[in-house]
């Protein structure tokens, strides 16, 4: 009865305590403690690398399955060869096939780039999981500057684009990298105001902080902010609606065109990568990260929180992925600078504004519960006030359209 | 060595190698990648500087958004995208000669300028302090507010350029 009550605190905080066993086994093994550190440090560091790579392989076959499910097909199964219960190991099967691929070079490409490019990808959207909050203790490094370092990395990684879209001298390749560009510069401004909205709210750039903050999510505070960020980063990720980088019709493949075998698998490991971290940022800046219920008793059960929440928006970005049509480049631009800029910076100002009125209102404080209402009234507001400029473009569009169609039927009785 | 020197010699030598690969490349968009990766290595001395605000935006800034304007530049430039481009032009030697100007002049501020050492940690809230002192009246609010008004300037004056009329 003991051995087992022991065993369930082990288990309570299951990955700090084995991080504190292998760290008395390296001490005990007469190791001095810079080392130890240093060691602790690089397992780490190895465990967050991996983690994202491990949700990678799952979410690939997820991801077949859903779509296949709701286009009525089977997907990925064992009915030809045997790929596993449900056909869970086709991924692996696939890995193995494009390792063993020949190697193709086209003629004229920058070898360099060419090459490097890949594999930035993958390093770009490895490197942003690592302030990523999995528990209250299970964070790779816990930035003062967390969030702005995740939106440091993602967009530094454009260039990476440019590089692959050039090198490949190829013009399907350069025009899909010129529109990822494009694309992607402008869906960021967003998705940094929805950010910088959140940043305000919490107080803090440092993902902890800002989790720690979320006794109510913000999802139920900020519900427009979060609106934004869904949509903007769906964008960033280059999912279906926003799909214009790679648009098989037009661009057959966009900047990764030319890429074959493994060096096509990193572009398309970075691409489900770059959607985990944006589903598990959602989670953390809007869903509460790793906060529940049981907690406190037992931190393993924050990092099931995190897992599941991150789920959740990848089933949602799954299905939106597979039901929705592709934009025209023309429209998807417009509908950025548009709507969503206008929208952000609005959103900003009020929020800011409102923010700064509860502590100047209120000087002896206020609780959490008035300011989330304060706040998500705030929000009802802009919602509406978005709503009603918007359908009287509409109406406005309406009325030019029908006068049109009126003096064109007009003319015609006239010729007759 | 501690790790600390260790590394600001490979973040340094990341910079200044990148530096010279910039002016030697043949190829433009080489010279572009090359000055990336020198932007890089001051990012990484900024960490070792206990600055990471200063290594983010060093990032954001200059790699994502100064890199890929430069990048589209060459891009869109006719004719920048050869092979073999000659690497100078007449006025090389006016360049050389303010180059080698702006080297004594920096050679002479390093060497003058009493550089205050210290041990202590840098301070934790410093993200803050930095915050405050740019919207600080006291502090910069003013030079802030100037700069990004001559952002704003610059937004307009290019849509006033590129506008069809």
């Amino acid at each position: 009865m003991e051995s087992l009550s022991r065993f369930l605190a082990f288990l309570a905080d299951a990955i700090v305590n084995i991080g504190d066993w292998i760290r008395g086994l390296l001490l005990g093994a007469g190791l001095v403690d810079p080392w130890v550190s240093l060691i602790m440090k690089a397992i780490g560091a190895l465990v967050v690398a991996f983690f994202p790579l491990m949700v990678v392989v799952f979410l690939i076959w997820a991801y077949r399955k859903v779509a296949a499910r709701m286009q009525g097909r089977l997907g990925p199964n064992s009915s030809g060869t045997w790929a596993g219960p449900y056909g869970i190991l086709q991924t692996f099967a696939d890995a193995i096939k494009m390792l063993t691929k020949e190697d193709i070079r086209p003629q004229g490409i920058d070898l360099i780039p060419y090459n490097l490019a890949p594999i930035l990808v993958v390093f770009a959207s490895i490197a942003t999981w690592a302030v990523m909050p999995f528990g209250p203790r299970l964070i790779g490094s816990d930035l003062n500057i967390g969030i702005f370092y995740i939106l440091a990395f993602s967009s530094a990684a454009l260039v990476v684009f440019l590089m692959a879209g050039w090198s490949s001298n190829n013009k399907y390749a350069t025009v899909g990298a010129f529109r990822s560009v494009a694309q992607l510069i402008g869906y960021e401004i967003p998705q940094l105001l929805a950010v910088l909205t959140v940043v305000m709210v919490t107080g803090s750039l440092r993902m902890q902080e800002i989790v720690g903050q979320q006794e109510i999510p913000l999802l139920f505070q900020l519900p427009v902010t979060a609106f934004i960020f869904f949509l903007a980063s769906m964008a960033e990720v280059n999912a279906r609606p926003f799909e214009l980088l790679e648009a098989e019709s037009e661009l057959v493949c966009g900047y990764f065109i030319e890429y074959s075998g493994m060096k096509f698998g990193m572009f398309y490991l970075g691409e489900f990568m770059n959607s985990t971290a944006v589903a598990a940022l959602f989670a953390t800046l809007f869903l509460g990260g790793w906060r529940g219920p049981w907690v406190e008793q037992a931190p393993i059960l924050g990092t099931v929180w995190f897992l599941l929440k991150m789920g959740l928006m990848l089933l949602l970005w799954m299905f939106i992925q597979i039901t929705f049509p592709r934009l025209r480049i023309d429209q998807m631009l417009a509908f950025n600078w548009k709507f969503l800029v206008p929208l952000a910076l609005a959103n900003l100002c009020v929020i800011g504004l409102v923010n700064k009125g509860i502590t100047e209102w209120f000087p002896g404080g206020v609780s959490t519960w008035t300011r989330a209402g304060i706040l998500l009234m705030t929000n009802v507001g802009i919602f509406l006030a978005t709503w009603g400029i918007l359908a009287a473009l509409e109406r406005r569009e309406q009325r030019r359209r029908e006068t049109w169609r009126a003096a064109q039927v007009g003319e015609v009785e006239v010729s007759a | 060595m501690t790790v600390q020197q260790v590394l600001f010699f490979l973040f340094g030598a990341i910079a200044l190698g990148a530096a010279i690969g910039m002016v030697t490349a043949r190829k433009v968009f080489h010279a572009a990648l090359w000055m990336l990766l020198a932007f890089f290595g001051v990012a990484g001395l900024y960490v070792l500087l206990e600055a990471p605000f200063f290594a983010a935006a060093q990032l954001f800034v200059y790699m994502g958004a100064i890199g890929v304007l430069i990048i589209y530049a060459i891009m869109l430039t006719r004719g920048m995208m050869r092979q073999r481009l000659p690497r100078v032009n007449d006025q090389w030697w006016f360049a050389g000669l303010l180059a080698a100007a702006l080297l004594v002049v920096l050679a002479w501020l390093v060497w003058q300028h009493p550089w205050a050492t210290t041990t202590a940690a840098a301070p934790a809230d410093s993200l803050n302090r930095l915050g405050l002192t740019l919207v600080d009246p006291e502090g910069f609010a003013l030079p802030f507010e100037v700069a990004s008004v001559l952002l704003v300037m610059a937004l307009i004056g290019a849509v006033t350029i590129v506008r069809e009329r």
